[in-house]
């Protein structure tokens, strides 16, 4: 019996919640309403959201906001991560607190177009400017960088951190056993890429279970073939992916993934990765936080078991890929995250997050001596590079795009359709 | 005899395959998750680590610990709530049928087939409205709302096997509604609810969609701790598994402990006719 | 619910059976809101021109389902979720159901064989796919020791479509690599139709064997015509229980095989998570969900009919 009353206990529970929902929102009400008041006179708080979860990215954030907390003690900081699928968990959380009216102060989000046409062009973020002119930025960023997180004249976000897409980490083991020399042109890695198949050496390892990792290397081949200013001005729409140039590209890419190892599909990069640490492959075309996994996480030692060069045929070129964090219209605590703003966009700031992160500053002063030897060199090269922006991260088309090129990347690894791949892209290009 | 024990050494045979088989994956993710990382690669999946290191459930925990109430609040609430309407909707609508009370069955079963990253936008714009968004009563609710048609199928199916006579004489004997409910159906549902509970417990535990959009920070429950293990651009797969096994064992606890009821549960469930 | 009243006068139902009606009504109202509210949100968008993360509630007709049915890689997930569900569903019932036949003979250790396939339900989706995801490669996985017979098979990097043929812009046909992904998720599923059955075996009482082995039917002919026509309700349940979980799949894919090589293993879960929250194209999204959605009346209406025929 006592069992049962305790069901009726419960069930009148359910009803009340159920039936009652006004009840228990009023509740919420109060309680929340409280919340808020207790905040904002204690002290005021700035909410940073982002994907940084994993080891050494958090680690890098958590130093950031203990700086951040050394400067402004009266300003509380909330850490909102979200973890998972390389940021698409987050952006699915951030696209509903978006379209909610609920922004968080600030979010992490690739600068370029992934923002431009996203959150500026709904007209949701506010203008950096007078923050850039107030800090003196203008010139302490590359004005290629400020062009990427600026629409028009607006500026529109604070690049933290530059990862670079063009490097092909290679085994240093297996280019000596093999005599090989490192590749600076398409035809010299292809010569290269024939001997190491010869000897029954995977020349590149390619793990694309996710597509953008194939993207990567087709990006890195659209660099090539056209040139930085060509690249940029296909995106920019001045040039059509019917352009012979494009199509010759496409017939690289075709041809590169003919040396890739027979299982790519069942990989992800790390796996990938580990074909190279291994010597079962040679080389992989990899965005440098690869540098980070082979270091910190399979113990190889940079210049002795691995070495790096930029992908053939873009010597001299950097692919950008960047954080950046910018201002949402419509937050009530718009100093305080102005604040914020400032300490990321500092040489402290910077070289607070950077080296623990394993990606270098995106201001040109900051402090080589606190990096490893792969960063003093990519800071080296970041000076005096021609940047172009990275497709499979969003930074040289919007994300519709991004997915669509990345759908026909899927397709064409596959097919190698040259013809089908150039009328995909084309056909999404109006949405670029 | 001889031709029977034959019998029974094969069906030994089969049955200890096919639970190697079934255990092959639990093996990998063990020696995975007593590896340093440097060892964890597809090359050396299946080789022993070289010395065994629980830092990886050290640092697991410690991520996991501070969500593990969280998860308790939310998954204990929900299971029961939605266990109790499941209850009740599978007694109305088997026993207390009317006209058009299949057409509400198949309008709740419907519910069950939505997919739930179509509907996060306008769900989490109520929730806010309310004032649930970003706290677990709101988690709850949601859980409780959607696991509905599945408890309330599973209860449906139960009840039908209860002899309609028996309700019809407590009737006679001037039982009511809820009189038949405490009278008759509770007690021979105590084993349908082990069964639905522990379905619930499971689905609910182990939920990331609902859990890492509607809670931020604090509030979010353990599977949201566990991805959060996990880099955008590097994942260590054995703090990964460590935790992985950690955040399944108050599941796997309760289908140890509850094993034989589950099947005890679904036995008095299926006697039909 | 207001259809229900003018019925329930007609009938001059009891106090009792208003009662009834008023407790069900809070579940009502619930779904209704969570389930029918929503989903309209959605239905509505299906034929808006949101492409873009701007807001656009403009009318576009029926645009993005043609566009849907006209894309290579929706067509492939349809023919991968056909496959996937059938073989997946079938699987499940028949080891489910051969499991708990062989641990209803009286077995001794039958709880710890029973735990044993339960087990995998503990385990997410997430933890399930990164782990099949190396046993199943075909350079490291279980073919380390499938070489030892020599073969070899390329699991889910296989590309082969079976018994092909052309349809729209796809290759109409088993994709071979969906079977990969089939005997992970019938590793974790397998325990729920396996308990389910083993109850209902328990529940058929001996002397039914018993009479049908007097009349000098065979033990198959027992199974076939005594047993499994009793152990009809739960293959319903079952079947209705995994064609939800099959038709959503999301999680399992996208930590195991992703999208696949030329799209050999997607689903329509994973395209509309990427299309909607990475693409922004929230239109394209929602009509993926409507699509899905009308394709659960596949399942559902035999499932009811049969409900009715068994209640008469």
């Amino acid at each position: 019996m006592k069992k049962f009353y305790g069901l009726i206990v419960l069930l009148s529970l359910v009803l009340v919640i159920a039936a009652c929902g006004a009840d228990d929102a009023s509740k919420g009400d109060t309680d929340k309403g409280k919340d808020k008041a207790d905040k904002k006179d204690k002290t005021s708080a700035v909410e940073i959201f982002s994907w940084w979860t994993g080891a050494g990215e958090e680690d890098g954030l958590l130093a950031l906001i203990d700086l951040f907390n050394e400067l402004h003690p009266e300003i509380t900081v909330e850490n909102a991560a979200v973890a998972g699928g390389a940021g698409t968990n987050a952006k699915a959380v951030l696209a509903t607190r978006m379209q909610g009216n609920d922004p968080p102060s600030t979010f992490q989000v690739h600068g370029g177009e992934e923002l431009n046409k996203s959150w500026v062009a709904a007209d949701k973020m506010s203008p950096l400017n007078d923050l850039y002119e107030k800090n003196g930025w203008m010139d302490k960023f590359p004005e290629e960088l400020i062009e990427l997180v600026s629409d028009g004249d607006d500026i529109y976000s604070v690049p933290v951190n530059i990862h670079r897409g063009n490097v092909v980490f290679y085994n240093k083991a297996v280019f000596e056993e093999h005599g090989i020399e490192v590749p600076t042109t398409l035809e010299e890695f292809f010569a290269v890429a024939d001997k190491l198949q010869a000897a029954d050496v995977v020349p590149l390892a390619l793990g694309d279970k996710e597509s953008w990792e194939a993207t990567q290397i087709f990006e890195n081949v659209l660099a090539a073939e056209l040139g930085t200013d060509g690249y940029n001005d296909l995106f920019a729409g001045d040039i059509e992916f019917t352009d012979d140039k494009v199509v010759k590209a496409a017939e690289s890419f075709g041809k590169i993934l003919d040396y890739v190892n027979e299982d790519h599909s069942s990989r992800n990069w790390q796996d990938s990765a580990q074909l190279v640490a291994e010597g079962e492959a040679a080389m992989i075309n990899m965005g440098d936080w690869a540098k980070g996994y082979f270091v910190n996480d399979l113990n190889l030692v940079t210049n002795e078991d691995f070495g790096y060069f930029p992908f053939p045929g873009t010597v001299g070129d950097f692919a950008v890929i960047t954080d950046t964090f910018g201002l949402p219209k419509g937050i009530d605590n718009v100093e305080e995250t102005e604040q914020f703003l400032t300490v990321l966009g500092s040489v402290e700031g910077q070289d607070a997050f950077n080296p623990l992160k394993g990606s270098i500053p995106a201001r040109i002063d900051a402090d080589p001596s606190k990096y490893d030897d792969y960063g003093k060199d990519t800071i080296e090269d970041f000076k005096t590079a021609n940047l172009f922006p990275s497709l499979a991260h969003g930074s040289a088309a919007s994300e519709g795009f991004v997915t669509k090129a990345n759908q026909a990347v899927n397709i064409f690894v596959t097919q190698k359709d040259v013809e089908n791949f150039i009328n995909s892209l084309q056909n999404a290009a109006p949405d670029m | 005899m001889a031709s029977l024990r034959i019998g029974t050494i094969v069906k030994y045979t089969l049955l200890v395959l096919i639970s190697i088989l079934f255990l092959t994956p639990i093996y990998v993710i063990i020696i995975t998750s007593l590896k340093p990382l440097s060892e964890v690669s597809l090359a050396q999946m299946w080789t022993l680590p070289t010395s065994i290191d629980f830092s990886s459930y050290k640092m697991a925990f410690d991520s996991l610990a501070p969500n593990l109430l969280n998860s308790f609040y939310l998954v204990i609430p929900a299971t029961l709530l939605s266990a109790l309407l499941g209850a009740m909707n599978g007694y109305i609508l088997s026993k207390w049928k009317f006209k058009g009370s299949d057409i509400i069955f198949t309008f709740i079963l419907f519910g069950m087939f939505i997919p739930y990253q179509s509907i996060l936008i306008p769900m989490i714009q109520f929730l806010r409205t309310i004032e649930l968004y970003n706290t677990i009563p709101g988690l709850v609710l949601v859980h409780v709302v959607y696991g509905l048609p599945i408890t309330t199928l599973m209860f449906r199916n139960f009840y039908a096997s209860i002899p309609d006579e028996m309700i019809e004489s407590a009737q006679i004997d001037g039982a009511s509604f809820l009189g038949v409910f405490r009278h008759i159906i509770t007690p021979l549902s105590i084993t349908g609810f082990v069964v639905v509970a522990i379905w619930q417990f499971t689905n609910i535990w182990n939920e990331f969609l609902f859990a890492v959009t509607i809670t931020t920070g604090d509030k979010q429950p353990v599977m949201v701790a566990l991805q959060n293990l996990s880099g955008s651009q590097i994942v260590q797969w054995n703090v990964q598994m460590a935790g992985a096994l950690l955040a399944a064992l108050p599941t796997l606890l309760v289908y140890i402990f509850l094993g034989k009821y589950f099947v005890r549960g679904l036995l008095a469930g299926s006697v039909k006719g | 619910m207001e259809k229900e009243i003018p019925v329930v006068k007609k009938r001059r139902l009891s106090k009792d059976h208003l009662t009834a009606i008023a407790f069900l009504i809070p579940s009502v109202i619930l779904i209704l809101i969570f389930v029918y509210g929503f989903i309209s949100w959605t239905g509505y968008l299906s034929v808006s021109n949101y492409n873009t993360i701007v807001p656009d509630f403009s009318f576009a007709g029926l645009k993005n389902y043609i566009y849907l049915f006209n894309d290579f890689r929706f067509q492939a997930d349809l023919r991968n979720t056909l496959f996937f569900t059938i073989l997946f569903i079938g699987l499940v019932i028949v080891i489910g159901l051969a499991l708990a036949i062989l641990l209803d003979q009286k077995m001794k250790g039958e709880s710890i064989f029973r735990n044993i396939f339960l087990f995998p339900m503990a385990l997410s989706f997430i933890v399930t796919g990164v782990v099949w995801q190396w046993l199943l490669n075909p350079s490291t996985g279980f073919n380390k020791f499938l070489n030892l017979f020599g073969i070899q098979p390329k699991w889910y990097t296989d590309t082969n479509i079976l018994a092909g043929f052309k349809w729209g812009s796809i290759e109409f046909g088993l994709p071979v690599a969906i079977i990969a992904v089939v005997i992970a998720a019938v590793w974790q599923m397998t325990g729920f139709s396996l308990a389910m059955y083993l109850a209902g075996l328990r529940g058929i009482d001996d002397e039914l064997r018993e009479a049908a082995r007097m009349d000098g039917a065979s033990e198959f002919q027992v199974y076939r015509k005594i047993i499994l026509p009793i152990l009809m309700p739960i293959t319903m349940s079952v079947v209705i229980i995994m064609a939800h979980i099959s038709l959503k799949i999301f999680d399992l894919v996208y930590a195991m095989t992703g999208s696949g090589a030329n799209f050999v293993t997607d689903v329509p879960g994973l395209y509309m998570f990427e299309t909607t929250f990475r693409g922004n194209y929230y239109a394209n999204g929602a009509a993926i969900a409507i699509i899905m959605l009308l394709l659960v009346a596949v399942f559902i209406v035999p499932y009811l009919w049969n409900n009715r025929k068994g209640e008469g």
